[in-house]
């Protein structure tokens, strides 16, 4: 993740002073302007998001009564968390069995958003030659974005429900005699709709990469006798990857601390980490939950690490 | 005119399949919400009305959603102030070196990235141990109204406004970095040249060059905060926002009021967009003549 960091600063940095040299030294003088200026964001940053954090870690290692929590330093929650883990193995314990399942929607919707998105982008980017039309496209694409998230939870309940759309024309075309139940309330529902959220996050990066690809490069691929999957598999999937990491990170991110898509799609059967968390907090367990909280955080930081160990992102900007 | 591959039509297919996905789900819904009095959550229709507008309109039925209406609205519209003015401050210190620079951009791009649940539980902590702490110091006091009335600082204004923000800058502020990228500092020069104060600079020769841009990130701001749940889910306190009231509806609502809801929302937002760009491109044109 830091390199990521430092690779967008490092770009950013070396573009504005490649442009304005000059305006860079005369500015330098007025030393307090860029801190002044910065500060209400550091502030709102530290006050609801690094001291947040701070707390989490520190609660993580207090106990709790019923009804209140206490300072102390134990790992007692941690222990809790994976109580039986290594007792009973090979059988999972809970928390094992939590993450494998948390991992399991991560990979699926990592695929489908993936190869979804990625030739999504790649026709709008390759086939489609006018600025005027790929902007349309793209607002297509963009206006369910508006919608609240719920509201586009809830609208495949018509679709997929018991008596929904697609029991009725199944049973009405005489595939099946009774309706399906598996549709909504399940597995596939929760990924069906993972995959609604969140393929417009991997579009936009990806075709941002795809945009930069210089043409000419293909065109020389296609000369020097490269098939069309040749040209698509070592010239263009290379070039895109920095897009696709970016999509990446975001959608693996995002599933990997949902609670609410998991809960609604998953008629609240479903476990997920961060349902796990929710219902603790419900019951007023916060060290238990922060414990969780952490080992969450640094599943998700370890998730984005490998992501980032897949390519170089120095190289690829 | 040359001919289009045969790939082409198979991946123009392709497209239309995912817009039919993206949109067949919202059209469902929007088509239900005009079911008749008798209609069910699912097709068929049952006749064709506007009555659970009206029921929506009229308060009542099952979807009560009033006061978090107005809360949400009301926190959407502080957020889109607040993002929009923090944004533009970063973005302007972003564009010269100060220290800490880096670690600033660190700290805003992990915000993105670590999980909405670890963000809200961590503030709903911090405000619970802030909480503690008042009614101590209440306590050691002998300071009368914390002893008798207070509960707690958590709140749709306090927390609530906190957390959606740490949702809603990272995004302002990567805006404001594309948008200074590409932003010519020849302008700037000249009105310092000609002997504009610093104020006078940004007022009239910064700010219209980069107001079409800030509508952006206002947009962006509102329907973040307005569409927010992950993140409120722990910090609300007390009250309820717009998402978080239908999120909970979710499972017992049994008409179809809560399509009517979700028509109506989605048609405010996509309103306000529709103004919003409108208004941009007034001010790029209203610019360009000037």
């Amino acid at each position: 993740m830091s390199d990521a960091v430092e690779a967008i600063a490092e770009a950013r940095e070396t573009r504005a002073s490649g442009r304005a040299p000059r305006r860079r030294a005369r500015r330098e003088g007025h030393g307090a302007a860029p801190y002044l200026q910065a500060a209400p964001m550091a502030l709102v940053f530290l006050i609801f998001f690094v001291l947040p954090l701070a707390a989490t870690i520190v609660v993580s290692f207090w106990q709790y009564t019923q009804y209140s929590i206490e300072p102390a330093f134990t790992f007692q929650n941690y222990g809790d968390v994976f109580y039986g883990c290594l007792r009973d193995l090979p059988d999972l314990c809970t928390t094992f069995v939590t993450y494998l399942s948390t991992l399991k929607f991560c990979l699926i919707v990592w695929a489908c958003t993936l190869t979804i998105g990625f030739t999504v982008a790649y026709f709008l980017a390759f086939h489609v030659h006018t600025l005027k039309v790929q902007v349309i496209f793209f607002l297509l694409c963009t206006i369910p974005f508006w919608t609240s998230i719920v509201i586009r939870m809830i609208s495949w309940i018509p679709l997929l429900g018991r008596n929904g759309l697609v029991n009725q024309t199944l049973v009405g075309m005489g595939v099946i005699d009774t309706p399906l139940e598996g549709l909504l309330y399940s597995d596939f529902s929760v990924v069906l709709a993972l995959t609604h959220l969140y393929t417009l996050f991997m579009v936009v990066p990806i075709f941002n990469s795809l945009m930069r690809i210089d043409r000419a490069l293909i065109e020389a691929a296609r000369d020097s006798g490269a098939s069309g999957l040749q040209t698509l598999t070592a010239v263009i999937i290379p070039l895109a990857r920095p897009g696709i990491l970016i999509g990446s990170i975001f959608v693996v991110t995002v599933v990997m601390g949902d609670f609410l898509t998991i809960g609604i799609m998953g008629g609240q059967q479903i476990a997920s980490v961060g349902k796990v968390i929710q219902t603790q907090m419900q019951f007023l367990q916060f060290p238990l939950a922060a414990a969780n909280a952490v080992i969450l955080l640094a599943a998700v930081l370890a998730g984005v690490w490998a992501l980032l160990r897949l390519v170089d992102i120095r190289k690829e900007l | 005119m040359d001919t289009r591959p045969r790939s082409f039509y198979v991946l123009a297919g392709f497209f239309a399949l995912f817009l039919l996905f993206l949109y067949g789900p919202m059209i469902s819904v929007l088509v239900l919400s005009f079911q008749g009095p008798e209609g069910g959550l699912v097709f068929p229709m049952n006749g064709v009305s506007t009555h659970w507008f009206d029921k929506l309109w009229q308060g009542g039925g099952q979807v009560e959603i009033g006061g978090a209406l107005r809360r949400s609205l009301k926190l959407a519209l502080l957020v889109m102030v607040l993002t929009v003015t923090i944004s533009v401050l970063a973005g302007l210190a972003f564009r010269r070196r100060f220290r800490g620079a880096t670690l600033l951009l660190y700290v805003a791009i992990a915000s993105l990235i670590v999980p909405s649940i670890v963000v809200s539980l961590g503030i709903a902590l911090e405000f619970r141990l802030i909480d503690d702490a008042i009614k101590a110091i209440g306590m050691d006091l002998g300071i009368e109204w914390i002893q008798n009335d207070f509960v707690s600082a958590l709140g749709p204004f306090s927390s609530g406004l906190g957390a959606h923000l740490t949702w809603t800058l990272p995004f302002g502020l990567l805006i404001m970095f594309a948008v200074f990228n590409r932003f010519d500092p020849a302008y700037e020069e000249a009105a310092r040249d000609l002997g504009a104060t610093p104020w006078q600079t940004f007022r009239h020769v910064t700010l219209p060059m980069i107001a079409p841009f800030l509508i952006g990130v206002a947009v962006f701001g509102f329907t973040l905060s307005w569409d927010e749940l992950a993140r409120s889910s722990q910090v609300m306190g007390a009250d309820n926002t717009l998402p978080m009231q239908l999120a909970a509806k979710t499972t017992t609502v049994t008409d179809p009021e809560i399509y009517a809801l979700g028509t109506a929302t989605t048609g405010g937002s996509i309103l306000l967009v529709i103004m919003m760009f409108t208004l941009a491109s007034l001010l790029q044109r209203r610019r360009q003549r000037g």
